[in-house]
């Protein structure tokens, strides 16, 4: 497989992070960023892991099974993801997770027809303190409201017809 | 960049470069006593550094509030095996979300502690286990650590002292498990995040089997402080035993919840009213969970206690990771128990049966009070399936699941009771279902 001269620079980097002998330490974030830009863990892209690492295919389909961020069916091309933990609980996030699936029309773990967003409803994230928390994609957005989330969805689906 | 307005009440040692401009670059932390401590240390003997951390009452900011300076010598001294420094940045106890701040607003503190800690047991290499989730934290540190390498605060020949050290970020991708030790490091060597058997401890096999010196990003955080201005200077912020500040996450029904650095010992009253503005809505306190998810509640007549960790185990429940999550009066306690138990038969990682099977029995008895099918039998089984993980377990979130359900429902039992089936299928109730029919 051929990645972007950067995704490739930096498995170079992993594969020499660790101890002589130990490159098998680079495959949860290898497959990570590879899934970063492809979307998602093909069957490919888990044999080049494999190859690349000196691993069997079962070592490395082991690893993503357990891993929660890991993941072989795509998403959509935004990951909206709600916190609805203790912190972000007592302050509404049930709500906003209610309002977040009737706006997208999808339930957790599920992704729109045009492939655009997916849901999931997501454990601790960190934000606990500006709770409710929500995380697209990798980007924080903090003390969200039903209204916010709107503007925050109808502001990515303004940029995408900008750049279509 | 600063998510909360800070507090006049905060003692800031950690936290002390965080409102300068540019605080995560190096001149900004140069400028302001950047990597004196570590230059301090080099001219130090691993034994007085040790010491000066053993002095200062540092316990682990993770969770456990394990002596540091003890932990760390533990590691042996004369190992044929290269030893390791390995930062645990995977904050992911519910409530909690310091690291975040201290990464993000100052990120050579945290180098300058794994420094220090790698002069300390004699480390050439240092990984920081960074979530998944905290991607640009990720970018941030391995932009400090560019920086470094650039101004000669890593590598080889540190700043001609003779001493070389690497340090590396690493991303985990979605595991509570992995804030544990051992699964922790498990993970770092590629492989599922299950937990080790102990002993061996990772101070004398750790990562790829090597000695390894494995701390919370805080608590590394708290190191060059302790060296530029003694141990005793730190242990004096705090209370006898539980040295220095804590970064204390207030979230929930407050006014101002936010990340504070207090003094060890801090009122947890005063931390709501004084720091926190009060509870929200001009309402009355009902119950706190001081120290994240794992820590048993304290109802609203425990709150006047000092936060430090003897303090808060001598009412029952545990200091943790800080994570201080204050709920009002209007809360619904079997919805919270029922939230905190999904969230760890969905981390669990099935290693050890008491957990696995566990939390998913909890999590189903929960789950049907919150439905209004409990039976008045559960209340004391919901008890007694939690008391059965306890100590069961390879590693603690079989007990982290357990105390706070078992501390939900002795403390406010009478909700889980008002939640009580009254509709067909309720055999013991038949008296209440006469009544509402």
């Amino acid at each position: 497989m051929t990645f972007s001269p950067e995704l490739e620079q930096r498995i170079q980097k992993l594969m020499t992070s660790y101890p002589p002998g130990r490159v098998r330490s680079a495959l949860i974030p290898m497959l990570l960023y590879c899934q970063d830009e492809l979307g998602h863990i093909s069957e490919e892209l888990m044999a080049e892991c494999a190859q690349r690492l000196g691993l069997s295919r079962l070592q490395v389909d082991e690893v993503i099974g357990y891993y929660s961020m890991l993941h072989k069916k795509p998403w959509g091309k935004y990951h909206v993801q709600v916190c609805t933990n203790v912190s972000c609980l007592l302050r509404g996030a049930e709500d906003l997770m209610e309002h977040a699936k009737q706006t997208l029309g999808v339930g957790h773990k599920e992704m729109t027809e045009d492939g655009i967003f997916s849901l999931e409803e997501v454990e601790c994230m960190g934000a606990c303190s500006w709770a409710p928390a929500v995380q697209i994609n990798y980007d924080f957005h903090h003390n969200v409201t039903p209204e916010m989330l709107d503007q925050l969805l109808s502001g990515i689906r303004q940029s995408r017809q900008k750049v279509q | 960049m600063l998510f909360n307005e800070p507090s006049p009440l905060e003692v800031k040692v950690l936290s002390r470069r965080f409102e300068l401009p540019n605080s995560a670059s190096i001149d900004t932390f140069l400028a302001n006593d950047g990597y004196k401590a570590f230059m301090k240390a080099v001219a130090m003997t691993p034994d007085d550094i040790i010491n000066e951390v053993k002095a200062s009452n540092l316990r682990g900011r993770g969770g456990a509030g394990f002596p540091t300076g003890m932990k760390w010598s533990f590691v042996p001294r004369n190992a044929d095996k290269p030893k390791y420094i390995v930062v645990n940045a995977d904050e992911s106890e519910p409530g909690t979300c310091k690291d975040r701040v201290l990464m993000e607003n100052d990120p050579h503190q945290l180098l300058e502690g794994i420094l220090i800690a790698a002069l300390a047991v004699g480390a050439k290499a240092g990984y920081i286990y960074i979530r998944g989730e905290y991607r640009y934290l990720i970018e941030i540190m391995d932009k400090a650590i560019a920086e470094a390498y650039s101004k000669g605060w890593l590598g080889k020949n540190i700043n001609g002292t003779g001493i070389d050290f690497d340090c590396y970020t690493h991303s985990g991708a979605g595991a509570y498990e992995c804030g544990e030790e051992s699964a922790l490091l498990e993970s770092l060597e590629g492989k599922r995040g299950i937990p080790r058997i102990r002993p061996p401890f990772p101070a004398v096999s750790g990562a790829w089997q090597s000695p390894t010196v494995l701390n919370n990003v805080e608590t590394y955080c708290a190191v060059p402080s302790i060296i530029l201005n003694g141990g005793k200077w730190f242990a004096d912020l705090g209370t006898p035993k539980n040295g220095g500040t804590r970064m204390f996450c207030l979230s929930g029904h407050v006014n101002k919840p936010g990340v504070y650095e207090l003094p060890m010992g801090f009122n947890l009253l005063r931390m709501i009213n004084e720091v926190g503005g009060g509870v929200w809505h001009g309402r009355k306190l009902k119950a706190v969970v001081p120290g994240g998810s794992s820590c048993p509640v304290l109802r609203a007549d425990e709150c006047d206690v000092a936060m430090d960790y003897d303090s808060v185990a001598k009412i029952g429940s545990m200091l943790g990771s800080g994570g201080v999550m204050v709920m009002d009066e209007t809360t619904d306690i079997v919805r919270v128990a029922l939230r905190t138990m999904k969230f760890y038969q969905h981390e669990s990682c099935g290693w050890c049966i008491p957990c696995r099977e566990g939390t998913t029995w909890l999590k189903k008895l929960l789950q049907r009070f919150d439905d209004g099918h409990g039976q008045s039998s559960d209340v004391n089984l919901i008890g007694e399936v939690a008391k059965n993980m306890l100590g069961r377990t390879f590693c603690p979130l079989g007990d982290a699941a357990a105390m706070p359900t078992i501390a939900f429902v002795e403390k406010f039992r009478h909700e889980f009771e008002a939640k009580l089936a009254v509709a067909p299928g309720s055999f013991e109730d038949s008296s209440r279902l006469i009544q509402v029919v």
